[in-house]
C-alpha cells in the first residue's frame, strides 16, 4: 500500500476526504479550530471552494465551517479518499 | 424557604434553545441587562409545583473559552451569577460535537443537567440514546426531550426541581489531564482555593490561569477584590 498523503486543508479539492493529523497554530486561533472540531482525527470533507480558493467550506462533525486561508493553510491531514 | 431559582440554558447554536425557552416561559418573558453588560438575555419564568423558575436564554456558542462577546457573556453568567441550574443544551443529532461545551460546563459549576433536545429527528435517522449510561458517565442527570413537540418537558422539570431542592446531588465528571499539566495543577490549586474561596472552582481557575486566559483574571479582580483592596 502507498504511504498515506500529508496535504494542507487549503490544497483539498472539493469532495477530498481529510484526516486531520496536526495544526500548525497557537492560542486563540488553535483553540477556536478545536472547537470548531478540527481537532487529530477528526475527518473532514471539502465541501466548497469559492473561485478563489478563499474562503473554504468543510462539513466538520456534522456541521459546515468556512475557513480563512489563514487557518486552512495550517491544518494538515491525511488524504482519506478521493471522490469523482 | 424560597421557591424562586435561576435556571441558564446553554447549548451551541441551533439546539433548540429558544424554542425550548419559548415553550416552557409562553409570554412570561422579557429581555434583561445584568452587570452593565451590552449583551441583553431573554429571561422568563415558568412555574412547577411550588416553585418559580426564571430561565436565562443565554447566547449559543461552540465553547466558553471567552474568544468572543457571545463567549464571555455565557461564561460569565455561568461562574460569576451562579444560576441554581445550568442546564445545556445538546442536539441529540450531533453528540460529539455538542458535548465540547457540555463538558466546559461540568468543570465550571456543580449543578448542570444535560438536556439531548432534538430527540425526535434522531430517532428518525436511527441514532439511539443511552441517557442512563450518559448519567453515570457524566455524574449529572441527562434528559432526552424534543422541543418543538414539547415532549419530555415533565420530566425535565421534575429533574431541575431536584436538584434545586437537593433531593439530586450533581457531580459533574471532571476531565484528567496529561500529567505534566495535573501536576502544575496541584501546585497552583491551593493558592487559587485561597483566593477565590468558594465562589469559583479553584481548578477551573487553576486550568484557565495555565491556559493564560488574562480576560479572565481581570474579571476575577472586577468581581470578587474589594474595593481598594
Ligand atoms: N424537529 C425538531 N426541531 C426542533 C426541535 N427543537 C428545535 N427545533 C428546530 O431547530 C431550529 C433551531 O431552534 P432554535 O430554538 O432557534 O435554536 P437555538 O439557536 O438553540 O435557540 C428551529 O428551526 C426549531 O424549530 C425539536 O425538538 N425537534
Ligand atoms: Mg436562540
Amino acid at each position: 500500500m502507498d504511504k498515506p498523503k500529508i496535504i494542507k486543508l487549503v490544497h483539498g479539492q472539493k469532495g477530498n476526504i481529510i484526516k486531520i493529523t496536526s495544526l500548525n497554530l497557537d492560542g486563540v486561533m488553535r483553540r477556536r479550530l478545536l472547537d470548531l472540531g478540527f481537532v487529530s482525527g477528526a475527518m473532514v470533507e471539502v465541501v466548497r471552494k469559492s473561485p478563489l480558493g478563499d474562503p473554504i467550506a468543510f462539513r466538520v462533525s456534522q456541521t459546515t465551517i468556512a475557513l480563512r486561508k489563514e487557518e486552512s493553510s495550517r491544518i494538515e491531514g491525511e488524504l482519506v479518499s478521493n471522490e469523482e | 424557604m424560597r421557591n424562586e431559582y435561576r435556571i441558564a440554558l446553554a447549548g451551541n447554536p441551533n439546539t433548540g434553545k429558544s424554542t425550548l425557552f419559548n415553550a416552557l416561559t409562553g409570554l412570561r418573558q422579557h429581555t434583561g441587562n445584568w452587570a452593565g453588560k451590552t449583551v441583553s438575555l431573554a429571561q422568563g419564568s415558568v412555574s412547577f409545583k411550588d416553585k418559580t423558575f426564571q430561565l436565562i436564554d443565554l447566547p449559543g456558542t461552540y465553547s466558553l473559552f471567552s474568544n468572543s462577546t457571545d463567549e464571555e457573556v455565557a461564561r460569565n453568567y455561568i461562574v460569576f451569577e451562579k444560576p441554581d441550574v445550568t442546564v445545556v443544551v445538546l442536539d441529540a443529532t450531533s453528540l460529539e460535537r455538542n458535548l465540547n461545551l457540555a463538558l466546559q460546563v461540568l468543570e465550571m459549576t456543580t449543578n448542570v443537567l444535560i438536556c439531548i433536545n432534538l430527540i425526535d429527528v434522531a430517532e428518525q435517522q436511527g441514532i439511539a440514546i443511552n441517557e442512563r449510561l450518559l448519567t453515570n458517565r457524566l455524574g449529572v442527570p441527562v434528559i432526552k426531550i424534543s422541543a418543538r413537540n414539547k415532549k419530555g418537558f415533565p420530566m425535565l422539570l421534575d429533574t431541575i426541581d431536584r436538584i434545586v431542592s437537593g433531593a439530586i446531588e450533581c457531580h459533574p465528571a471532571q476531565m484528567t489531564y496529561p500529567d505534566e499539566i495535573e501536576a502544575q495543577l496541584k501546585k497552583i490549586e491551593p493558592k487559587v482555593s485561597e483566593f477565590v474561596g468558594n465562589h469559583l472552582s479553584s481548578r477551573w481557575v487553576a486550568l484557565r490561569l495555565l491556559d493564560g486566559d488574562e480576560a479572565l483574571l481581570n474579571e476575577i479582580n472586577k468581581r470578587l477584590v474589594p474595593e481598594g483592596g
